[in-house]
């Protein structure tokens, strides 16, 4: 075996300190973008948690907290930080405020005490120490509300009840779930069926009619929206979920195209061994072709489903004024503009429409994820 | 690839001579299959396309549904002439694109870039984190970022102003939707958290691109840059072109997001008027279904006209591996 030479060694040592120098930079460089990249999610976790208090106090930490008060006999008092130098001729450093001192101002030292402010005077005030009480009132030069309040760690977990509550929940979740649920199960079954059409049989003109399958994924919606609109209006299915549901069992190019890239990726051998042992082209397409493709059905069902619980433009067109059959993002955005200032609740709100999706994608990102490449780059 | 060759065979046959009693039946069971389509295409997309246009040349407005008057082409003379707002939210919509395709264009293929050196570490889980805000619904993740974007409460300003001294934080700061010169920056950077399937479709293509090409033009001296733009780029480029698509699309009725911050009244000053948000006034506010038709198709017109100049130029700059050139 040879051994390599110093001046190898030296280049291989710089390479893999080059190398490390770079994973560290990369690796680094990808966190802080996530970092940035989550920090709204973070931002809507921690807002949701605040009281309506603190999201509009000025000088409020930014962690969930509220200001502690102290009661004593009957009586609730807010607890304030106050800094009081242990010498009496404390020279007030330059730049700083008599009232505003913190303790490293404090040229004798000093210390801060959390006191529970009694009589509110504009230029002096009055407090109660909670931890001797019975010593009485202490006074205090200056202006109390120049003071900090006392802020400790207080979540409200209560604000996604209440959102729970006020939005209704329940009711938006289980229309969207219907919705979602009737459209996937219609949509994936005659787009299966469909896809299976172009994808094995001589139908005549048939590329013709798959570009047009095509063109209809990018036909914008707004060009056919109208007419059917005053037809479902006619027909008194404005207000229903008929107008959103209905169409989806007459399949989508989107899923057309899914579905038929995978069956035309399965062998015709099994399927010819069928048709000579007797077997119809829906017997075929049920117990040979449905069965092995699992994988690009499963892909399908998940992108409609979640492309459903997001959707939002026909449903608020053939929903409006009826609340009761509004899906999360319709309920969501009539919620918004109810209650705009409780930005507490709008945050808790849209983080619990967000919970299922998310961690559904978790679990089952890997199909996800192969499913997008395949509709995307396969082209 | 069989598939097509053997279908066109038998077509071909079936021109000449009787088709075989198999092809008809082969025939006529792929009617039944497609059939869902055939009919849904019918119902939900030529005959409303139709009506669509027929709809552009009356006056109807659904608080009178008797009333329907033959106003000819007064509905398409309004929009292009008279109206000022059609055009001009046409405007809007462009300039917001120009703003945004590039950035959400640049930003995803970053990230895959990212994602895709050998030098980053975690790649799956950070590719399942970048993807996942698009999981968030539309509605929810506005909210969230409007939130953020608070000119007084939100972290943004906060954290400009405490970590950068940035003057950010109040009226006198940055006011990310009040502004109309920022607004369409501030919505280009809600638009980052959709773009996961730009991401990982981009990331694919990277994957595919052959490692040889990289080795030979590392021998050959190339560096990080000139690999970048003279390997990386054009081999993705069918994928960017892909994306650009479905990105004019999807610019083309831009509305969630208008809609949820400020109801479609195009605040700041008119600045998010834009075509599908004056669509949606028209037709389901105002309920001028005519006139909303017209605009509709004006929509239409539009979208088929950027596709067609879109695939035109694709053969100067896409580059498609299996093609002759």
């Amino acid at each position: 075996m040879k051994r390599p030479t110093t001046h190898q060694r030296q280049l291989w040592m710089s390479k893999r300190v080059r190398e490390g120098i770079n994973s560290v930079l990369l690796t680094g460089l990808t966190l802080l973008v996530l970092a940035v990249f989550l920090m709204p999610l973070l931002y809507g976790v921690v807002t949701a948690l605040k009281t309506d208090n603190q999201i509009t106090t000025l000088g409020a930490p930014w962690w969930p907290a509220t200001a502690r008060t102290f009661t004593y006999e009957g009586q609730t008092y807010d607890i304030f930080r106050v800094v009081e130098c242990d010498a009496d001729d404390n020279p007030i450093p330059w730049g700083r405020d008599a009232e505003n001192l913190t303790v490293p101002d404090c040229f004798w030292g000093g210390h801060t005490y959390d006191w529970a402010l009694v009589v509110r005077q504009r230029e002096h005030a009055e407090f109660l120490d909670p931890e001797e009480p019975e010593a009485g009132l202490i006074r205090w030069e200056g202006r109390w509300r120049t003071l900090e309040r006392d802020w400790m760690f207080d979540a409200q977990w209560g604000n996604f009840l209440k959102a729970w509550n006020t939005i209704k929940f329940p009711r938006l979740l289980t229309n969207t779930l219907i919705y979602a649920l009737v459209t996937t199960v219609g949509v994936v079954g005659s787009s299966s069926l469909v896809a299976y059409g172009f994808a094995r049989f001589p139908i005549p003109r048939k590329n013709l009619l798959f570009m047009i399958v095509m063109a209809t994924i990018i036909l914008p919606g707004a060009v056919t929206l109208i007419p059917t609109y005053a037809v479902f209006n006619r027909i008194g299915w404005v207000g229903t979920w008929l107008p959103l549901m209905v169409p989806a069992f007459f399949a989508n190019g989107y899923n057309i195209f899914l579905l038929r890239q995978f069956f035309m990726s399965i062998p015709r051998e099994i399927e010819e061994a069928a048709t000579i042992d007797g077997a119809g082209p829906l017997r075929i397409f049920t117990s040979i072709i449905l069965p092995q493709s699992m994988p690009a059905l499963m892909a399908a069902s998940m992108f409609h489903f979640f492309f459903a619980w997001n959707h939002f433009f026909e449903p608020l067109v053939y929903l409006a004024g009826n609340p009761n059959k509004f899906p999360i993002t319709v309920g969501l955005t009539a919620f918004n503009n109810l209650y705009s200032q409780q930005t507490n609740l709008i945050q808790a709100a849209s983080l619990i429409s967000a919970v299922l999706p998310l961690l559904v994608f978790m679990a089952a990102q890997r199909v996800f994820l192969q499913g997008i490449v395949f509709t995307g780059v396969d082209k | 690839m069989t598939t097509a060759v053997s279908d066109k065979t038998i077509s071909r046959l079936n021109q000449r001579k009787k088709p075989s009693s198999l092809l008809r039946y082969r025939q006529r069971w792929g009617w039944v299959f497609i059939s869902p389509w055939i009919i849904g295409f019918i119902l939900f997309y030529f005959l409303p396309m139709l009506a669509s246009f027929g709809f552009s040349l009356v006056s109807f407005n659904l608080a009178t549904p008797d009333q329907i008057d033959f106003i000819g082409s007064d509905n398409w003379r309004r929009a292009l002439i008279q109206d000022p707002e059609v055009l001009a939210s046409f405007g809007k919509t462009f300039k917001f694109s120009i703003i945004s395709l590039p950035a959400g264009m640049i930003f995803s293929l970053f990230l895959a870039l990212l994602l895709n050196s050998k030098f980053v570490h975690g790649k799956i889980l950070m590719r399942t984190l970048f993807y996942a805000p698009m999981m968030i619904p539309g509605v929810a993740a506005t909210l969230i970022w409007s939130g953020v974007l608070n000119e007084q409460t939100g972290w943004v300003n906060v954290l400009l102003q405490n970590i950068f001294g940035i003057q950010a934080v109040g009226t006198e700061g940055i006011r990310w939707l009040q502004n109309p010169r920022l607004i369409y920056y501030t919505y280009t950077l809600m638009g980052f958290w959709g773009i996961g399937n730009a991401m990982v479709i981009m990331l694919a293509g990277l994957q595919n691109v052959p490692t040889e090409l990289y080795e030979a033009a590392e021998i050959d001296g190339a560096g990080y840059f000139q690999r970048l733009f003279r390997i990386t780029l054009p081999l993705i480029s069918p994928v960017i072109f892909y994306n650009l698509i479905i990105g004019i699309i999807g610019l083309m009725q831009y509305f969630l997001v208008p809609y949820v911050l400020n109801g479609g009244d195009g605040s700041p000053q008119g600045a998010t008027r834009f075509i599908a948000v004056w669509f949606y006034k028209q037709s389901f506010t105002f309920f001028n279904m005519g006139y909303g038709a017209t605009i509709a198709w004006l929509i239409f017109i539009v979208g088929i006209i950027l596709t067609i100049v879109l695939f035109g130029s694709a053969r100067y700059w896409v580059y498609y591996a299996g093609s002759e050139e």
